[in-house]
């Protein structure tokens, strides 16, 4: 029997019992859409840490602090005034490898523009900030040398800033009152998203650290020149962790730590929690992909039990067929044909939903969902293959039968 | 040489541990172009034999030669072809495929013979059409009588142009009428050269060929040449043949 032929005839049989194809199909459609699926929203997961790393910049420790103890009470990270725009410095010069080291103040404040106005966060910092952040300018310019040293009162505004105090128009020239005072706005930074805790990093204005220092955040403690944070920011490809270890060297030399003395401030490497999400991340859709190839197989094993049950009710007609000139292989052929022609058909239709499916889940529930056309051969490929796997043994099981037993069988 | 030739043909059945043996060891050849009836009473080996005859079982022990080629011994795939090729069968309760119409039906010995459709089509067309249902074609088994339903099982046999047509009580399911036309197409078949074998428990049915084999116990008993032979043991005295014109259009 040529392939046409057998291809046809495997389609009338199948025709033949149109709800028990379909529903052993479904099992197959099942289990491609979910491969498919599952896939396209492990991958979106993935790519949504991918973005969120961007965001934060990628190669960066942040220092803030140590906590100060006070009559047995630890007040937490940030509460003690160890950091200096001198650490600062002495970082970027003494460290090799750092790009940008930053230090900034970070408060909150009310910001007014005419009757408009929005909490927001406010941070003090100077021109190697945005180096260290990655942060551009989307219109006018970004806070220079000068700002810093006048103490200008100059701001750069957030986009989520923006957008309440002044709707969709360009903020830049205008004036903003922040904590009554009045500061020209020269920039609009570009859009960064949610950081990993999910916070709005767009919601944020950036000021001078020295206006910051002086006029809205203040310094309580009254020692000058002290830092809320430092971001350092190293070069592509640094080592991270050996970084880590030489600006804790550094800052404990400076702030004349001894052997037995904790350190008077925390390092946090991004890159760490990145990973660590990335990771979590690619568990997950590992974990997902699993779970679909669980409904394939079951899907495949339905369709072992359907074409068993096809062969014992099929024996007369395998008979007459053997009767007739049909070689033991072309009986395997024929119900090889049609396990494979059911998987590939059910994975047509799987594809269909899955591809559906996925974009449901993007346009409904917001996912962030990646389709990929490898992981559609994937599906189907491993559709085909359970396909004749489990069309195999109750194949074969039906060209072993011997011509007369199948003729006489009731 | 003859187109069949068994020496000591011999089929044992194995049930559970005891060996039954169906067939004990038979002997004879059939020449082209002969008619036989076979028969013998339930259990005799006649059927056994058929079956042995037309491949569809192998035997315990002896030699069959098909046409000068030894088939004992061979593969699943020769048997397979040589059913395809040299024999047609025709079986009591029809064996024909429900869910396929007459022409598909016809039409599947071609298939396994790789014959292109076109071809396929055409004789199996010609076929249905010598059988006098070229207008029922697309007919399903359901859909036409008894009698019909084993011209389309003749046709099915005849579709590949064998030499040997193997018949199991090929009336056993039909009226007296429908059989005597349906014999009347075998002899018609046989006059034009092929050979006919037929197993059959009727007497009426047996006066067709022109060779009795007589099957007891395993055994042949009685091997009568001529038209219209009986088996002295039948006690029945010969009918008249009932060889009026047959009205198909052959």
């Amino acid at each position: 029997m040529n392939f046409l032929d057998t291809a046809r005839s495997a389609l009338r049989s199948l025709r033949a019992n149109k709800l028990r194809s379909a529903l052993t199909a479904l099992g197959i459609i099942i289990g491609v859409a979910a491969v498919i699926t599952m896939l396209a929203v492990g991958e979106g997961a993935k790519r949504q840490v991918a973005e969120k790393l961007k965001s934060l910049g990628s190669n960066m420790l942040v220092i803030y602090p140590g906590a100060v103890t006070s009559s047995g009470v630890r007040l937490g990270s940030g509460s003690r005034n160890t950091l200096t725009e001198g650490d600062a410095r002495a970082i970027q010069d003494e460290v090799a490898g750092v790009l940008a080291s930053a230090a900034g103040l970070r408060g909150t404040g009310q910001v007014v523009n005419g009757n408009l106005n929005w909490s927001t966060l406010i941070y003090g910092i100077g021109p190697e900030y945005q180096t260290a952040r990655e942060w551009r300018v989307l219109r006018g310019r970004g806070l220079d040398d000068n700002d810093v040293r006048s103490s200008a009162k100059v701001a750069l505004v957030g986009q989520t800033v923006a957008q309440m105090l002044f709707g969709g128009t360009d903020p830049t020239g205008e004036t903003i009152r922040v904590k009554y005072v009045p500061f020209t706005i020269i920039g609009l930074l570009d859009a960064k998203g949610q950081n990993l805790s999910g916070q709005d990093q767009d919601d944020v204005i950036l000021i001078p650290i020295s206006t910051a220092r002086g006029r809205i955040l203040g310094q309580s403690q009254g020692r000058s020149r002290t830092v809320g944070h430092i971001y350092v920011k190293m070069v592509d490809g640094a080592d991270m962790k050996l970084a880590e270890t030489r600006v804790q060297a550094l800052l404990r030399q400076r702030h004349r730590l001894q052997q037995d003395q904790d350190d008077d401030f925390n390092i946090r490497n991004l890159s760490e929690v990145v990973e660590a999400e990335q990771a979590a991340s690619s568990v997950l859709s590992s974990l997902l992909a699993a779970v679909a190839s669980v409904s394939l197989l079951v899907g495949g094993i339905g369709i072992m039990n359907i074409m068993l049950v096809s062969v014992t009710e099929r024996i007369r007609e395998i008979g007459i067929r053997l009767a007739v000139g049909a070689r033991p292989r072309d009986i395997l052929t024929q119900f090889l044909a049609e396990a494979t022609i059911l998987s590939l058909l059910g994975s047509l239709v799987g594809i269909a939903l899955g591809v559906g499916g996925t974009l449901a889940l993007a346009h409904f529930a917001g996912w962030e969902v990646v389709l990929q056309t490898e992981a559609i051969i994937l599906a189907v490929a491993s559709a085909s293959v359970v396909g004749v796997f489990f069309g195999w043994y109750p194949a074969r099981k039906a060209s072993r039968l011997a011509p007369i037993e199948a003729l006489r069988y009731e | 040489m003859p187109l069949i030739e068994v020496q000591d043909l011999a089929r044992d059945y194995r049930v559970g541990e005891v060996t039954v043996p169906a067939l004990r060891g038979v002997t004879l050849s059939i020449e082209r172009g002969e008619f036989v009836a076979v028969m013998g009473p339930s259990g005799s080996g006649k059927s056994t034999f058929m079956n042995l005859l037309g491949c569809l079982d192998v035997p315990s022990g002896g030699r069959y030669l098909l046409d000068g080629e030894a088939v004992s011994g061979l593969g699943p795939d020769r048997l397979a072809g040589i059913r395809n090729r040299y024999l047609g069968f025709v079986f009591q309760n029809f064996n024909l495929l429900p869910r396929a119409s007459a022409q598909e039906n016809v039409e599947l010995p071609l298939l396994y013979a790789n014959i292109p459709a076109a071809e396929r089509h055409r004789r199996a067309r010609a076929k249905l059409e010598k059988v006098g249902l070229g207008e029922r074609a697309h007919h399903r088994p359901a859909q036409l009588s008894g009698g019909q339903q084993q011209r389309v099982a003749i046709a099915r046999a005849l579709v590949n142009e064998p030499p040997l047509i193997l018949a199991d009580e090929p009336t056993g399911a039909l009226d007296s009428h429908t059989s005597r036309e349906l014999m009347a197409l075998f002899q018609e078949l046989n006059a034009g050269g092929i050979t006919v074998v037929l197993v059959t428990h009727e007497p009426d049915i047996a006066a067709y060929a022109k060779r009795l084999l007589m099957f007891r116990d395993g055994r042949l008993i009685e091997d009568q040449q001529g038209q219209g032979a009986r088996f002295k043991g039948q006690g029945t005295p010969g009918t008249p043949l009932p060889l009026e014109p047959c009205p198909l259009n052959l």
